[in-house]
């Protein structure tokens, strides 16, 4: 199939940047990054510089791709990555629009390429548990119950992409947040930290330039691996209980 | 069980001669030298958004309660009104009630406005440059899309409204406690642009309750995977009742049901 591609090439980060079209013969059995390799080696055989984007294991595991197709993170599938995407979704003559995330906090680098180091910075504000290393403790010794273990799975699937905060009209990781939040709080390991971490992951993601919430939904709809929209209320419960309430780890 | 942060650090080819490139962005971290003072937090500006907005929208209630005293006839409105100028007398003097309630909304407003403010520039900030692609629009509700320039119309109207009806400068009678008689001139059929008016603002509130109320719970944590349903559909029949309760005075009035 034919596609007409409007894809977004910026140099380096003080580039202006624009959107570029180029036209791609694409087979429906390839994934949307593999469609985007045969634009790229058609651009490197006409001498051209091909389009930069980040991938990594082309699995939907990673979190490493990132583009945002027709305006909506990781495309037009429900919980799929943009590895995951596949062409036979799109018919001959498609016009798609390819750009890269878009938030403060995730400044561009080259043409879909962006920063999510800010996301790191998040993690290391809090993303730990304090555990004795050794030897490994007795498998049950520790019993979660079935609730809180399947809470804290579905918050684990988060992936680190970054789509949330690319959905968001206020560019807020307040999902991300909250994912990480949840997972870790939700454990009877994470308690010892768990809100020393709210506080601390909240002042780094505000510092790092995310905005604030507005329950929107945007982010959980866009969200590749489903994170739901009540890790948000967790992470607001959470801040509350440290802060207004005054509460103290356990430890 | 450490969490490892995925790293994106890991692409090969073209973009990881890229990546090593220095992000000009400055170190916010805390690796920093000099740490600036630190944001206040947006979680805590939207739990000022959350309980002032509780605060007003208790007010509102009352409020559309209070107006369909109507409906009995205007000697209950009338009393209604003197009522609530001696409510709790002699305990507190005349019209005490009322002013505290009016310093508790005025408070309410400004930190509900204040908060509000802060947090539009922080997300312009965050989410500088639209999308190209898609259908450009903000994804969620129409209610959650209109939250900040609904509230920008809905502040006007206040301005508006109190001048009308509680002040009585732009109403044509305009006489203090003469509640029925001003609101059956305020909207006389004749002038069914004022409840036209009037009726696209109660909407724009019912649209700012509706998303607001749901918002605000799920801020103050009160919403989780079970609850998020029934609390979107609670916050929408609220919205609506509100609504249907403040547009009926109006209504009636240019009508002549009252």
């Amino acid at each position: 199939m034919k596609l007409n591609l409007k894809v977004w090439r910026q140099r380096d980060s003080v580039d202006k940047g624009r959107m570029v079209n180029y036209e791609v013969d694409a087979d429906e059995d390839m994934s949307f990054l593999e469609m985007l390799d045969v634009l790229n080696e058609k651009l490197i055989l006409a001498g051209d510089e091909p389009v930069a984007f980040d991938h990594d294991c082309r699995e939907g595991i990673c979190g490493a791709c990132s583009m945002v197709i027709d305006g909506q993170p990781h495309g037009p599938q429900k919980a799929t990555t943009t590895c995951q995407l596949h062409m036979r979704h799109y018919s001959d003559g498609d016009s798609i629009v390819v750009e890269p995330f878009r938030a403060g906090a995730f400044p561009v680098i080259k043409d879909l390429v962006v920063d999510r180091g800010a996301f790191d910075k998040v993690i290391q504000a809090g993303g730990y548990v304090s555990v004795n290393t050794g030897s490994a403790p007795d498998a049950h010794a520790t019993p979660v119950s079935k609730v809180a273990a399947d809470r804290s799975f579905a918050a684990a699937n988060c992936i680190g992409c970054g789509a949330c905060v690319a959905a968001c009209p206020n560019g807020s990781a307040s999902l991300f947040l909250g994912a990480k939040l949840t997972h870790l709080g939700e454990m009877p390991q994470g308690q010892p930290e768990r809100y020393e971490r709210v506080v601390n992951m909240v002042e780094t993601h505000d510092d790092a330039g995310f905005g604030g919430c507005t329950n929107t939904g945007a982010c959980a709809t866009a969200c590749p691996k489903e994170i739901p929209l009540d890790v948000i209320s967790q992470l607001n419960r959470d801040y509350l209980k440290a802060t207004v309430a005054g509460r103290r780890n356990r430890g | 069980m450490h969490w490892t942060a995925p790293h994106f650090d890991m692409c090969t080819g073209v973009v990881a001669t890229v990546t090593s490139q220095k992000s000009p962005r400055k170190d916010p971290g805390p690796s920093a030298p000099a740490r600036r003072r630190p944001k206040l937090p947006g979680v805590l500006l939207k739990f000022v958004m959350a309980v002032s907005g509780a605060f007003l929208l208790l007010y509102l209630v009352l409020h559309m309660v209070g107006n369909l005293k109507i409906f009995f006839g205007g000697p209950a409105l009338d009393a209604y009104a003197a009522w609530l100028r001696t409510l709790l007398e002699p305990a507190v003097p005349y019209e005490g009630v009322l002013w505290f309630v009016r310093v508790v909304l005025s408070v309410s407003v400004i930190a509900h406005i204040w908060s509000a403010v802060l947090l539009t520039l922080r997300a312009r900030s965050a989410r500088p440059v639209k999308y190209a692609g898609g259908n450009h629009k903000v994804k969620g509700s129409y209610a959650a899309r209109t939250m900040r320039w609904g509230g920008v119309i809905i502040a006007l109207f206040v301005v508006y409204h109190l001048l009308d009806l509680t002040t009585g400068t732009l109403n044509p009678n305009g006489v203090h406690l003469q509640v029925y008689d001003n609101v059956a001139a305020d909207f006389a059929p004749s002038r069914w642009y004022v409840t036209l008016f009037y009726v696209l603002a109660v909407v724009a509130v019912g649209l700012h309750v509706r998303h607001g109320l749901w918002s605000g719970l799920q801020t103050l944590g009160a919403s989780n995977n079970r609850r998020e349903r029934p609390l979107k559909i609670f916050s929408a029949v609220f919205a609506v009742v509100l609504t249907v309760g403040f547009l009926a005075v109006p209504l009636a009035v240019t009508f002549g049901v009252v």
